[in-house]
């Protein structure tokens, strides 16, 4: 019964979500919305500006640097809760009683 | 785990593993590729070696204070090159006006700023996979 | 709603990117292991991913790499790879936490079933 109830509402969902493919642009075509000005402008001027051939190197580490910066923060955010989480303690001195035993 | 197949073949395959890793990591402005998917690549030759000779040898081989200072190491070298613009009186992070050498089209040593911020985000990221890998297993 | 198949072959990155997306919602909501609505979680990233990623594709054009020795080409649109690159490390520090999260609950209860945790705590409410 519950299992019933879960594939309706997943399936009626899976209908809504396939019918809004019509509204859609049709994909692949060089007169879509998402094509406009800004991307033309990174393609034509980037071998100038900056001088290396890669298009997104160029976008992520010189035109919008700054997003990179935030995002290396977002990682080193993620790994201090983890550490602080674990709680990594070091036992120096049961490591040097261990060399001096063994 | 105690094999020596796994043993024998991580000991012959890690050089090659590391190169590839360093050739993605300097060639990412010319290429496909760059700073994440270089440093992912070099982090996964230390997790294969800690996989397959167990936790101590992994941890002697990269223990927890190097790779710390690593992380850190890499985040100040971005912000110290955000610097730089600066000081030479332009905004924050600025490449061809502040008067970093850009080289010819093509060359791996061109485009002022690029390679060094690829190299940066490289190490921040081989870094911290490596220290959540170790930090997972030595708990208990 | 015309169905013919060219409809279907045209767009069968954005049919790809929605079933996952249901597939991904289904193992979130069905299964009690912890580690597997974890897996659910990814999978259901990675169908944003591709959705996002496919706004971008011109037919018949080539990769987003200059070639300073022949002429001009088509490129495909570089922004929304651009924007996913922060979203996929942004994927990896979420699982990374919650993996660790769930260490610790094995730590307090000895269990990682949703169903035996949750009989646990109603048995301490109780008493």
């Amino acid at each position: 019964m519950n299992k019933l109830f879960t594939f309706l509402v997943l399936g009626g969902l899976l209908v809504v979500l396939l019918a809004s493919i019509s509204e859609l642009p049709p994909m692949g075509e060089m007169d879509n919305p998402s094509y406009n000005e800004i991307a033309n402008y990174y393609i034509d001027n980037s071998a100038e500006d900056t001088g290396s051939t890669n298009i997104i190197a160029a976008i992520i580490t010189d035109y919008r640097a700054f997003d990179t910066l935030g995002e290396t923060t977002v990682l080193f955010t993620g790994i201090a809760a983890v550490v602080s989480l674990i709680g990594v303690t070091h036992h120096k001195d049961k490591k040097k009683e261990e060399e001096n035993h063994g | 785990m105690d094999d020596l197949f796994v043993k024998v073949t991580t000991k012959m395959i890690l050089p090659f593993i590391q190169i590839y890793g360093i050739y993605v990591i300097i060639h990412g402005h010319l290429s496909p590729g760059g700073g994440f998917s270089g440093g992912a690549i070099f982090a996964a030759s230390i997790v294969l070696y800690t996989l397959a000779y167990g936790l101590h040898k992994g941890q002697k081989r990269m223990p927890h204070s190097i790779s710390s200072k690593v992380e850190t190491g890499g985040i100040l070298f971005y912000i110290g090159i955000g610097f730089v613009g600066i000081l030479a009186g332009y905004p924050f992070l600025t490449n061809k006006a502040a008067g970093f050498p850009m080289g010819e089209l093509g060359k791996v040593m061109s485009a002022g700023l690029i390679p060094m911020v690829t190299v940066a985000i490289g190490l921040k990221v081989m870094s911290t996979i490596v220290t959540l890998f170790h930090t997972m297993l030595e708990e208990d | 709603m015309k169905l013919d198949l060219s409809l279907i072959a045209n767009n069968i990155n954005y049919i790809g990117a929605m079933v996952l997306f249901i597939i991904g919602l289904y193992t979130v909501l069905t299964h009690s292991n912890l580690i597997k609505k974890i897996i659910g979680i990814n999978i259901m990233e990675t169908s944003i991913f591709l959705f996002f990623v496919s706004i971008g594709y011109v037919k018949g054009a080539v990769a987003p790499i200059l070639d300073p020795s022949t002429g001009e080409k088509i490129f495909v649109n570089p922004l929304p790879a651009a924007m996913i690159l922060t979203g996929i490390v942004v994927a990896v520090s979420i699982t990374a936490f919650s993996l660790s999260i769930i260490i610790k609950i094995h730590e307090a209860y000895g269990t990682i079933e949703l169903d035996e945790i949750m009989k646990i705590r109603s048995v301490e409410v109780d008493e």
